[in-house]
């Protein structure tokens, strides 16, 4: 009884911070409007990076969510996460191309095999009903198709374990990649060029007669998308399949005793991850404006990977945070890494981004291994020696913010990716739990409450 | 109540369990015993499913539940406690215990009540994480966990695996208790001692075959018994 009334509190608690997110993402998106023009900051301009991080970051947050129901919560290592999300956007994107605009996006097929719309079925793409049911239903079928593959897929892998699992995951996400740029496939797929023409987040934005935004809902629709689609997967893992789920990723020997049916949970617990994977996917496409199979490779299985180890495996929240933190890092905050820059002005915005990371990553990075050491044995030199090579790396940035000229040595395009392997590397050998390990954001927030809980139950 | 005909079990090339026939009647504790590689634990697992047998059939109040999926035979009222615990160590012990009544879809309420009186303990860890657990306190988990699929039968593994000999007799103490709340129990010991003391019937089990049977008191003075598995 006391379990019902706290969870049906959490419930609450949690549609109204949904309630809030939702919000929010509205009223950021349109103050470029209601702030007097002129007065706007650039970050706030509908062609920000930052609504590119918001955008591309909802739709990162579902595929996460959903590689992490399979990999945290069922204990079944996949790496096909790509393959589902391109099923799931070429689904979208040949199902929406407009009647109208099939020969020009099919030209060298001669027209498209597909001789319908679904938004076209509705009243086409510029009525209300058109967009939104057939863009709806396009992306719920795009994840059905992902569904579907992964049963079958399914079918003769899922009798694989762990390591063994990856590898025929990721076989398989090639070869779909591979299939779908297959000439004689053309007029459906359009061969290895991309779709294009598709209804995006962007047409999600109410105009008027004359063409002009009145009220922007680009990042608002991804935002309500995938937060309807982790709530459904939040709801299922805290139902009886969520338990059993869990249940096989601590012991199959006992789930098994205990009369859960692996074969049937495995395959659930697959299906349902590869078509949210497929939800994502389609929404993918509606980010990036097209569907072209060479952009899901292994590399962006790899990309939701790194966010799920990062954000704490096993945890919900901790992998929605790690998405929102990696993709502002990829597509914004980090890009200075990309291009050999010389921090000319003292007061070049890159330049004060650079020195503040510099000083937090040494800083926290040195006193969390003198920490470590203290909690081993008492090997003074190596403290020493931590303490001193941070002294030194700060004198650096000290010196650099005194002279203010210098072009760091190491920065050019793709040093990017070499940070972030670094920093996967620190995060697996220190931080093995991520973020979060397998704690929820509610569960540190109430912790207080919580234990105030289990008082009373004693 | 269940009924073991003639069961042979293969590994490969290698007959664990070479035709073996016995009975549990209805309300009673009855217990195998024998050394290790006897084929006690690949019986409990082909009654519960896990493995198929090569020959023989399984009866369960006079149905044949022979081949079934371990989660048919659980949800005819057969549940095993396996060797060596196994608790979920992540979840916590309320969630191991709602585990075990996977496949019953009513009210819970009552019977993690009944699992918490026998063994207050559990309910004192209610919201521990079971690999926080001693070993013993695991082990009453693991009882309480089958418990709650409501069986008919109990079947369990070497529950006496690595505990302290003041916590086995708890637990045997818990195995009698439950015994005379209803449910038949067929146990799997090397601990013939105990085992014995407690059943009311026992089977001696030597390479895959039954060679001595009687009622626990029996096996307990029979000579050869006391040589091989007593050691006085």
């Amino acid at each position: 009884m006391i379990q019902d009334q706290k969870s049906k509190k959490g419930a609450v608690t949690g549609l109204l911070f949904i309630a809030i997110v939702l919000l929010l993402v509205v009223l950021l998106e349109n103050l470029s409007a209601i702030l007097p023009a002129g007065s706007v900051p650039a970050v706030l301009m509908p062609t920000s990076q930052l609504f590119t991080v918001l955008k591309k970051g909802a739709v990162y947050s579902l595929v996460a969510v959903s590689m992490n129901l399979l990999n945290g919560f069922t204990g079944l290592f996949s790496l096909g996460q790509a393959g589902f999300m391109l099923l799931g956007a070429y689904t979208y994107a040949i199902l929406t191309v407009p009647v109208s605009a099939k020969d020009t996006v099919y030209y060298l097929y001669g027209g498209s095999a597909v001789n319908f719309s679904l938004p076209d079925l509705f009243g086409g793409v510029d009525t209300p009903a058109g967009l939104i049911l057939g863009v709806l239903l396009a992306i719920l079928l795009g994840g059905c198709v992902a569904a579907l593959f992964a049963y079958l897929i399914g079918l003769p892998v899922l009798r694989l374990k762990s390591d063994y699992l990856a590898i025929a995951t990721l076989g398989f996400a090639e070869i779909i990649r591979a299939i779908f740029q297959w000439q004689p496939l053309g007029p459906v797929t359009n061969g290895a060029n991309m779709i294009t023409q598709i209804p995006t987040f962007n047409n999600f934005n109410i105009t008027d007669a004359n063409g002009t935004v009145i009220l922007r809902l680009s990042t608002f629709f991804p935002f309500l998308i995938a937060i309807i689609c982790i709530v459904v997967i939040v709801m299922l893992i805290n139902s009886s399949y969520g338990r059993a789920f869990k249940a096989i990723r601590e012991d199959e020997i006992a789930a098994e005793a205990m009369g859960i049916n692996l074969a049937k949970h495995k395959m659930l617990s697959f299906c349902i991850s590869s078509f949210f994977a497929g939800v994502g996917g389609a929404l993918f496409a509606m980010f990036v404006n097209n569907a072209q199979a060479k952009v899901y490779t292994s590399t962006m299985t790899y990309e939701i990977l790194l966010i799920v180890v990062i954000g704490g495996i096993g945890s919900i929240s901790g992998s929605c945070l790690a998405t929102f933190l990696y993709v502002a890092c990829a597509e914004w905050w980090l890009r200075f890494l990309d291009s050999a820059t010389t921090f000319a002005s003292p007061t070049a915005p890159n330049r004060i981004a650079f020195m503040v990371i510099f000083a937090v990553v040494v800083i926290g990075g040195s006193a969390l291994l003198i920490h470590r050491e203290r909690r081993g044995s008492n090997q003074v030199w190596k403290q020493t020696l931590v303490g001193l090579v941070a002294i030194l790396l700060l004198g650096w940035l000290a010196w650099f913010a005194a002279t203010g000229e210098l072009t760091l040595p190491l920065l050019r395009t793709g040093f990017r990716m070499v940070a972030f392997s670094i920093i996967i590397m620190v995060v697996v050998l220190f931080f093995r739990q991520g973020m979060l390990g397998d704690k929820e954001f509610s569960d540190i927030l109430f912790a207080r409450r919580r234990n105030a809980g289990k008082e009373a139950t004693k | 109540m269940l009924k073991i005909d003639e069961l042979k079990v293969r590994y490969g090339g290698i007959e664990a369990v070479k035709g073996i026939t016995f009975e549990v009647p209805e309300r009673q504790i009855v217990t195998l015993i024998g050394a290790n590689g006897a084929g006690k634990s690949t019986t409990l697992r082909t009654i519960a499913g896990l493995v198929k047998p090569a020959h023989g059939r399984i009866h369960l109040q006079g149905e044949d539940i022979t081949g079934l999926s371990p989660d048919r035979i659980v949800s005819k009222g057969i549940t095993m406690v396996p060797e060596g615990r196994h608790v979920f160590p992540d979840l916590t012990v309320l969630e191991n215990l709602k585990i075990g009544a996977y496949l019953r879809h009513d009210d819970l309420e009552d019977d993690i009540k009944w699992v918490y009186d026998l063994f207050p303990r559990l309910k004192e860890r209610s919201w521990q994480a079971a690999g926080t657990l001693s070993g013993g306190e695991q082990q009453m988990l693991a009882v309480g966990r089958a418990l709650m699929s409501r069986p008919k039968i109990m079947m369990m593994d070497e529950p006496s695996l690595g505990l302290a000999p003041i916590v086995v007799k708890g637990i045997f103490d818990i195995i009698r208790e439950i015994n005379k709340q209803g449910v038949t129990i067929l146990l799997v010991e090397q601990n013939a001692n105990m085992a014995l003391k407690t059943a009311d019937r026992g089977y001696v089990l030597e390479t895959g075959r039954i060679t001595l049977t009687g009622s626990g008191q029996e096996l307990l003075t029979n000579e050869d018994v006391k040589k091989a598995y007593l050691g006085t």
